[in-house]
C-alpha cells in the first residue's frame, strides 16, 4: 500500500503536473497576503475483540491499531484560493496489509466567480443513502479499513465545477486508479481464499493509468434534492476471481471497464426524509441495475427529552442476484438512530441488513461520545449471523467483533 | 352647526386616539415590523460566537462557533461554522429561512465529506446540546409569529414594551413568548419562554447592545437560563463585520462543501 503511494507520487508526470499548478497558483495570488494557516486532524487507538475463534492460522481474536490523520491547511486571497494536505497512517497489530498509509488529500482549489477548479487528490461524497453508497464513484475504497465501505482513498483528480441558479455541474478528469484494500493472510474480516493485491488484473490495457471520467449535476428544487451523474472508466469495485498462483488458490482482483448513471435523490417533507440512489452500469458483460431507497423518519423530543429518534428503513437491490459484487441484492436494512443532544453529543445508531432471501443478517451498533473539549470515545460492533453459503458475508460468519476506539482531536 | 360638526370631530379624535396601556393585537405587530424595520438593509453579516453550556453542578463546556447571514426579502440565508469541540470542527450548517414554511437546512459533516439535507420541520430541539433551541437561533422572520401588546412597563431603568408572541408553527416548543422591548431602540431585552404545558421553561437576558453602522444594534451577550433543569447557556458574540458583499454563491450547497 505505501509502496503504491510513494509510486503515484514519484511519477515523474504527476510531479511535474503538480509543479506546474503550485506555481500557477502562486502567481495567480499576486500579493495576496496568506488569509490562514491551519493544522488539525485526530490520532486514534483502536482495540478490536472478535467474539468467535479465528478460522484461518495466523489470524488473532484480539486485535489493535493507531492511526494518524492530520491535516495542513493554508489560503490566501481572501480563502479563494488553498492548498489542503491530508496523509493518513494507520499501525495494526496483527495484519501487515492493515498497516497502510495513504494520501488522503493534496489538491489546489481555485474558486473564481461561479467556477470553481480544484487539481491533485482529493475525496468527493456523493449520495444520500445511509445503509449503502451506491452512487459514491469517484475515491477507491480503503475496505480494510472498515467494512462498511465508508472509508476512502485519495483519488487524484482534476475537477472542474460551475456553480449556477440551475446547479452545480461537476466535472471530474480522474487520472490514475487507485486499487482496493484487501485484508491479508492474518487479518481478521476475510475472504476464505487471500485476495491478492499484488497482481491485480485490469480489462484496459493501460491498466491504473486509464483517465476515467465523471460528471454530476447537482440541484435542490424546494424539498427534493437531485442529483444526476455519469461515470465512464475503471469500475471501482473488482471481480474477485479465483485464480491459481504459484501453486496457491487466491483471489485475483479483477477491474472491469464500466460506464455507470446514477441518480440521487431526497425529498425532505416535515419530519420524514425519503431516499433513494439508483445506478445503472454497463460492462462487457452487459448492463446490471441496482438501487437502496427508503426513509428516515425523525422524532423530535421522544418522550420530554432533549433527545431525538430516527426511524431508518432502506430496501436494497440489485438484478445481478447471485452474481452480484455487493453483499445487497434483495435486502431489507432497518435501524434506529438516537441522539441524545445532550452536552457530550452522545449519538447511538442499531440497525440491521436481513436477506430476503435467504434471511442472512448483518447486525450493527455504532455508538460515540464526546469526553472533555477533544476526546471521543466511539464503539462500533458487528454481527454476522444466520449467513448462507450464497451470502457474500459468508466468509465472514465467524468475524463478530466489538471496537472501541479512542479519539484525540488537534 | 359649527359647534355640532366640532363635536363630531373631537368624538372621532377621541375613538380614534390610541388608549395607552390596553392589550392590542394591531399594537403589537406594529411593535415587531418596527423592530424588524430597524435591523434591515444591512445587506450582510458575519460575526464570531461562544457558547458557554453551564449544567446544574456547575460543570462547563464551551463551543465556538462562526455565523454568516444574507439578507434576503423572502427571508435570510446563513451558515454556522463550528471551530471547537474539535471533533465537530469544520462541520457546518446552512440554512434557508422562509416566511411562512419550513426552513431548508443542509447539514455538512467534514469526516465524510458529506452534504446532508435534514428535517427541518421540529425546530424544538437543542441546538449543539446548549440550552438554545434550532427555534431560538433561527431567523426570527414577523410572519412566525402572532402578538399580542401587553402593557408598558419598566425594566433596569428603560421604559419598555411588553409583548406576547405566539408561533404559528404548531411544532414549536413553546405556547408563547413575553418580550421586554425598549422603547428608544426597539430591541428586546428579556424574553420569557413558555413550554407546551404553559409553565415558564426559560427566559433569555440580552446584554451589552452596540450599533454598527449608526443603525444595527446587536447584543455582545445572551444568556438563556432553564429554570426546569437548571441549565443555562452564556452566548457571547463578537467580531461583527456587515455589508461583506457576500453573495448566493457563498451560501450555495457547493460553498458548504468546501467551507472553512
Amino acid at each position: 500500500m505505501l509502496r503504491y503511494a510513494i509510486a503515484f507520487w514519484l511519477r515523474s508526470g504527476y510531479r511535474k503536473l503538480y509543479l506546474v499548478l503550485l506555481t500557477l497558483a502562486w502567481c495567480g495570488a499576486g500579493n495576496a497576503q496568506v488569509n490562514s494557516i491551519e493544522l488539525s486532524g485526530n490520532i486514534s487507538v483502536d482495540t478490536r475483540a472478535f467474539f468467535q475463534s479465528a478460522d484461518y492460522p495466523g489470524q488473532e481474536d484480539q486485535n489493535g491499531s493507531v492511526s494518524i490523520e492530520p491535516e495542513f491547511y493554508f489560503d490566501w486571497a481572501d480563502g479563494d484560493q488553498r492548498i489542503v494536505f491530508s496523509p493518513f497512517l494507520r499501525y495494526d497489530t496483527s495484519d501487515d496489509e492493515r498497516s497502510h498509509a495513504d494520501l488522503r488529500e493534496f489538491y489546489w482549489r481555485g474558486s473564481f466567480q461561479d467556477v470553481e477548479l480544484k487539481v491533485g487528490v482529493a475525496k468527493v461524497f456523493w449520495g444520500v443513502t445511509e445503509s449503502q453508497h451506491l452512487v459514491d464513484v469517484i475515491n477507491q475504497t480503503d475496505l480494510i479499513e472498515n467494512i462498511d465501505t465508508e472509508d476512502k482513498l485519495g483519488q487524484p483528480m482534476v475537477n472542474l465545477s460551475f456553480i449556477k441558479s440551475w446547479g452545480t455541474l461537476e466535472l471530474y478528469l480522474l487520472p490514475y486508479f487507485r486499487e482496493r484494500t484487501f485484508a491479508g493472510e492474518e487479518g481478521r474480516l476475510r475472504t476464505s481464499l487471500i485476495v491478492d493485491t499484488d497482481h491485480a488484473s485490469y480489462e484496459a490495457s493501460d491498466e491504473e493509468k486509464h483517465v476515467d471520467f465523471a460528471v454530476r449535476w447537482r440541484h435542490y428544487i424546494g424539498d427534493w434534492d437531485i442529483g444526476l451523474a455519469h461515470f465512464s472508466g475503471t469500475s471501482r469495485a473488482p471481480d474477485l476471481v479465483p485464480s491459481l498462483r504459484a501453486g496457491q488458490l487466491v483471489l485475483i482482483p479483477h477491474y472491469q471497464q464500466i460506464d455507470q448513471t446514477s441518480l440521487d435523490l431526497q425529498a425532505t417533507k416535515g419530519d420524514w426524509l425519503w431516499k433513494l440512489e439508483l445506478i445503472s452500469s454497463r460492462n462487457d458483460q452487459g448492463r446490471y441495475t441496482a438501487f437502496v431507497g427508503g426513509f428516515e423518519y425523525s422524532l423530535v423530543g421522544v418522550l420530554g427529552t432533549a433527545s431525538d429518534l430516527g426511524l431508518l428503513l432502506e430496501y436494497h437491490f440489485d438484478d445481478r442476484d447471485g452474481k452480484a459484487t455487493s453483499p445487497f441484492q434483495n435486502d431489507i436494512f432497518t435501524g434506529v438512530r438516537w441522539v441524545l443532544n445532550d452536552i457530550q453529543s452522545t449519538e447511538v445508531l442499531v440497525g440491521a441488513i436481513v436477506d430476503s432471501d435467504t434471511q442472512a443478517t448483518f447486525g450493527n451498533l455504532e455508538a460515540s461520545r464526546r469526553l472533555g473539549q477533544s476526546w471521543k470515545i466511539s464503539l462500533e460492533a458487528r454481527i454476522f449471523s444466520n449467513q448462507d453459503k450464497r451470502d457474500l458475508f459468508f466468509d465472514l460468519r465467524n468475524d463478530d467483533y466489538i471496537e472501541f476506539q479512542l479519539s484525540k482531536y488537534f | 352647526m359649527r359647534s355640532i360638526n366640532l363635536s363630531i370631530l373631537l368624538l372621532l379624535l377621541f375613538l380614534g386616539m390610541p388608549i395607552a396601556a390596553e392589550p392590542s393585537a394591531e399594537k403589537g405587530l406594529a411593535i415587531a415590523v418596527e423592530m424588524d424595520r430597524r435591523d434591515t438593509g444591512f445587506a450582510d453579516s458575519a460575526s464570531t460566537m461562544e457558547m458557554v453550556l453551564k449544567n446544574r453542578k456547575g460543570d462547563v463546556s464551551t463551543r465556538k462557533l462562526r455565523n454568516r447571514v444574507l439578507e434576503r426579502e423572502e427571508g435570510n440565508k446563513s451558515i454556522f461554522v463550528f471551530d471547537d469541540p474539535l471533533d465537530v470542527k469544520g462541520a457546518a450548517l446552512l440554512t434557508f429561512s422562509y416566511k411562512t414554511k419550513n426552513d431548508d437546512q443542509w447539514l455538512y459533516l467534514p469526516a465524510l465529506k458529506r452534504t446532508k439535507r435534514i428535517s427541518s420541520s421540529n425546530q424544538s430541539g437543542p441546538f449543539m446540546g446548549s440550552e438554545f433551541a434550532y427555534e431560538d437561533m433561527a431567523s426570527q422572520e414577523v410572519e412566525k409569529y402572532s402578538y399580542n401588546y401587553l402593557q408598558d412597563g419598566e425594566l433596569d431603568g428603560m421604559s419598555v414594551f411588553m409583548l406576547a408572541r405566539y408561533p404559528v408553527d404548531q411544532k414549536s416548543g413553546y405556547t408563547r413568548q413575553l418580550l421586554w422591548v425598549d422603547k428608544d431602540e426597539y430591541r428586546p431585552w428579556k424574553i420569557e419562554y413558555y413550554d407546551r404545558k404553559r409553565t415558564l421553561l426559560k427566559t433569555l437576558t440580552f446584554a451589552d447592545y452596540q450599533q454598527y453602522l449608526a443603525k444595527y444594534w446587536r447584543p455582545h451577550q445572551m444568556e438563556m437560563i432553564n429554570h426546569q433543569t437548571g441549565k443555562s447557556t452564556l452566548l457571547k458574540w463578537d467580531d461583527f463585520q456587515f455589508k461583506n458583499g457576500y453573495t448566493e454563491k457563498d451560501f450555495s450547497l457547493n460553498s458548504l462543501t468546501n467551507i472553512r
